[in-house]
C-alpha cells in the first residue's frame, strides 16, 4: 500500500511538472519562436547528413533517396578495412596530425611565454599583429605561396644553391611533404595559436611574480612555476581539442591543395581518400563508410581526452 | 647580486627580441616574396632572381590581370556571396543565440546540447554532398556555398556568451512598459550588442571571402565562382606544367598567379590590422564562457 502511494505522487508530480512546462511554453512562446527557423537549419543541415550516414550500412545509387535502397550490412566496411591504399591513409593521418601537433603545440606555447615577456607594449602588438596575419589568409592562397616558395625558382632553393647544394624538388618528392605541410601548418597558426595562453596569462595574480621576484627567482623560474600553472587549464582545453581532431582535423582541404599523384603516398589522409573515392570516384557508400569510421574515432578521442583531462586536471571541455 | 641579475634579464631580453624579429620576418617573408614576384618581369622570376623586391620592375602583370573581364566577375562573385552570406549568417546566428542564453526557458536544456553535439561529430563529407547535390537540388546554385555552414555552433556560443552578459533588468523594464519581445530584441538587444555584431560580421565575412571548397564541390559554372576557385584554377594549372600534366595552361606564370593572390589577399590585408581586436575578443569571450 506504501509503495502504491509513492508512485502515485511521482505520477503527480509529473503531471504537475508537464502542465508547468505548458505553463511555461505559453509563458515564453515569443521566445522560443526565434528557435523555429535556426534549429530547422541544424536539423537539415546537420542532423540530416548524420543520419545520412547510414548509407555506410545501406546501397546508395544516387538520386534523391538520400538513406539508399537496401541493407548491406558491414559490406563498406570489410571491403576498405581490406584496402590497402585506406589503411595508408590511415597511417599518414595519424602520422601528419601527431607530428603537426608534436610541433605547433610547445611552439606556440613558447611564443606565448616569451610574447608575454615584451615590456614594450608597442613591440608587443607589433608583433602579435603581425603573426595574426597568416590566419587571415585563404588557404587557396596559403598553398599557393608555399608552392611559389618551395618551387625549384623560389627563394628556398635559391638559397639552397647559394650555399652550393643541390636544388630539391619540394612539391614533387613524397619525402619532403610532412615538412611543407607542418612547417606551413605551423606558419599558419603560431600567432593565432597564442590568444588564449595571453589571455589566461593576463588572469595571473600579478603578487605571485612579485612575491617570486623577491625570493630571488628567474624568469625561466616563474614562467615554469607561475606561468604554465596559471595557464594549465587553457593548455588542457587546447591539448584536449588537438587530440580529439587527430583523426578529424579540417586539414583535409590543405592536403588537397598540396598534394599531387607525386607525393599522394605520403600525403592522402582519410579525408583526401573519402573526396577521392566519394565525390572523384561515386562510390558515394564505400566513402561514407570511410567517414563514419573516422568520425567515430574522432568522437572517442575527444570524448576519453577529456575524461583524461577531467581526472587529472581538473580542466575539461564539458 | 642586482646587477647580475639584471644582465641575465638584459641577455634574455636580447635573446627575446632576436628570436621575435625572426618570427616577424618569416611571418612576412612569404608576402614580401609575392609581392616582389608580382611586380617582377617573367624571365626575372623564372631564372629565380627575385628574393625581397622586384627584379625589372614592371606593372604590366597588373595591368595585364586587370584588364580581364573574369577576375572582375569573380571578384563580384566573391564580394556578393560575402555580403549575403554574412547577413544570413549573422541574422541566423543571433535569433538562435538570443533564446538560447535566456537561462529561464527551460527546453534549453535541449536545444543547447542540441547545438554542441555538432561540433564534436558531423555528417560527414559525402552524406553533406549528397544533402545538397541530390536531395535539396542545389548543385550550381550559390545556396549551395551559403546555407551549409551558415551557422558556426561556435560563433553561436560567443554570441550566446555576449547576450547572456547583458543587464537583464533593460528588457524587464522594457517589459513592464508594454514592449514584447521582438521589439526588446530589435530595439534593446541588437543596439547594445553591436561589438558582437560587428565581430560575428567579420568572422563569417572572412570565411566565405577566403571559401574554396564549398564553391569547388557545387558551382559547376565558372561565371558563378568566387575569385579563391579562381586562384586555385591558376594555381593548379600551373603546378600542373611542373609535373608535366597540364600544357595548355603553360602561359599562366608565376607573375599572373602571385598578382592574382595579392589582389585576393589585399582587402584582407589592408583591414585585418584594423579588425583583428574584435577577432581576438571573440576568441577570448569564447574560451571564458563557451
Amino acid at each position: 500500500m506504501g509503495k502504491n502511494k509513492t508512485e502515485l505522487t511521482e505520477t503527480q508530480i509529473k503531471i504537475k511538472k508537464s502542465h508547468s512546462l505548458l505553463k511555461h511554453i505559453k509563458r515564453e512562446w515569443r521566445l522560443y519562436t526565434f528557435l523555429i527557423i535556426p534549429i530547422l537549419y541544424y536539423i537539415i543541415f546537420k542532423y540530416i547528413p548524420m543520419a545520412g550516414n547510414i548509407i555506410a550500412f545501406r546501397r546508395y545509387k544516387g538520386g534523391s533517396n538520400i538513406f539508399g535502397t537496401a541493407w548491406v550490412g558491414f559490406r563498406y566496411f570489410e571491403q576498405f578495412l581490406k584496402d590497402e591504399s585506406f589503411w595508408k591513409a590511415f597511417a599518414n593521418t595519424l602520422r601528419l596530425s601527431i607530428s603537426y601537433i608534436l610541433v605547433r603545440f610547445p611552439a606556440t606555447l613558447i611564443f606565448a611565454l616569451l610574447l608575454n615577456e615584451i615590456t614594450h607594449l608597442k613591440a608587443k602588438k607589433f608583433v602579435q599583429t603581425v603573426s595574426y596575419l597568416p590566419h587571415f589568409i585563404s588557404l587557396v592562397v596559403v598553398c599557393g605561396m608555399v608552392k611559389e616558395i618551395v618551387s625549384l625558382t623560389g627563394p628556398i632553393n635559391s638559397l639552397i644553391s647559394w650555399l652550393g647544394f643541390e636544388k630539391i624538388a619540394f612539391i614533387s618528392l613524397p619525402d619532403w611533404f610532412s615538412t611543407v605541410y607542418i612547417s606551413s601548418g605551423v606558419w599558419q597558426a603560431l600567432g593565432w595559436g597564442t590568444i588564449l595562453y595571453l589571455t589566461a596569462m593576463t588572469n595571473i595574480n600579478m603578487e605571485l611574480y612579485e612575491a617570486s621576484a623577491i625570493d630571488g627567482a628567474g624568469k625561466l623560474k616563474q614562467a615554469w612555476h607561475i606561468t604554465i600553472p596559471g595557464i594549465m587549464p587553457t593548455i588542457m582545453t587546447l591539448l584536449i581539442l588537438d587530440i580529439g581532431g587527430i583523426m578529424t582535423a579540417g586539414n583535409m582541404q590543405k592536403i588537397l591543395l598540396l598534394y599531387n599523384p607525386l607525393t599522394q603516398d605520403k600525403a592522402d589522409i582519410i579525408g583526401t581518400y573519402v573526396y577521392r573515392m566519394g565525390i572523384s570516384g561515386g562510390n558515394f557508400s564505400y566513402a561514407t563508410a570511410v567517414g563514419l569510421f573516422e568520425g567515430v574515432i574522432g568522437l572517442i578521442l575527444v570524448t576519453s581526452a577529456n575524461m583524461l583531462s577531467k581526472k587529472f586536471t581538473e580542466s575539461s571541455l564539458w | 647580486m642586482k646587477i647580475k641579475a639584471s644582465k641575465g634579464r638584459r641577455i634574455f631580453l636580447t635573446a627575446n627580441f632576436i628570436i621575435m624579429a625572426l618570427v616577424v620576418f618569416v611571418t612576412l617573408y612569404p608576402f614580401i616574396y609575392l609581392i616582389a614576384q608580382s611586380f617582377s618581369s617573367d624571365k626575372a622570376v623564372a631564372a629565380g632572381l627575385v628574393t625581397f623586391y622586384p627584379i625589372d620592375f614592371t606593372v604590366s602583370t597588373y595591368k595585364y590581370v586587370l584588364k580581364k573581364a573574369e577576375f572582375y566577375r569573380y571578384y563580384g562573385n566573391t564580394i556578393l556571396y560575402g555580403i549575403a552570406g554574412t547577413l544570413i549568417s549573422v541574422f541566423g546566428t543571433a535569433i538562435l543565440a538570443y533564446p538560447l542564453s535566456k537561462s529561464r526557458l527551460r527546453l534549453n536544456k535541449f536545444f543547447i546540447p542540441f547545438c554542441i553535439f555538432t561540433m564534436y561529430f558531423s555528417g560527414g563529407m559525402i552524406p553533406n554532398y549528397i544533402l545538397v547535390a541530390q536531395w535539396l537540388h542545389l548543385r550550381d546554385s550559390v545556396w549551395a556555398v551559403l546555407l551549409p555552414g551558415a551557422i558556426s555552433t561556435f560563433n553561436l556560443l560567443l554570441m550566446k556568451s555576449f547576450f547572456a552578459g547583458l543587464p537583464e533588468e533593460l528588457e524587464e523594464a522594457a517589459a513592464i512598459d508594454g514592449m514584447d519581445t521582438y521589439s526588446i530584441f530589435a530595439k534593446i538587444i541588437i543596439p547594445l550588442s553591436k561589438p558582437i555584431i560587428a565581430t560575428m560580421c567579420l568572422f563569417y565575412l572572412v570565411g566565405i571571402w577566403n571559401e574554396w571548397f564549398g564553391p569547388f564541390l557545387y558551382l559547376d559554372s565558372k561565371g558563378k565562382w568566387p575569385i579563391a576557385l579562381w586562384v586555385r584554377q591558376l594555381v593548379e594549372g600551373a603546378s600542373n606544367v611542373e609535373t608535366g600534366s597540364g600544357a595548355e595552361e603553360s602561359q599562366i606564370t608565376a607573375t599572373i598567379k602571385s598578382t592574382t593572390m595579392v589582389l585576393t589577399s589585399l582587402p584582407i590585408i589592408c583591414v585585418y590590422p584594423f579588425v583583428q581586436k574584435y577577432f581576438v575578443k571573440g576568441m577570448t569571450m569564447g574560451a571564458v564562457k563557451g
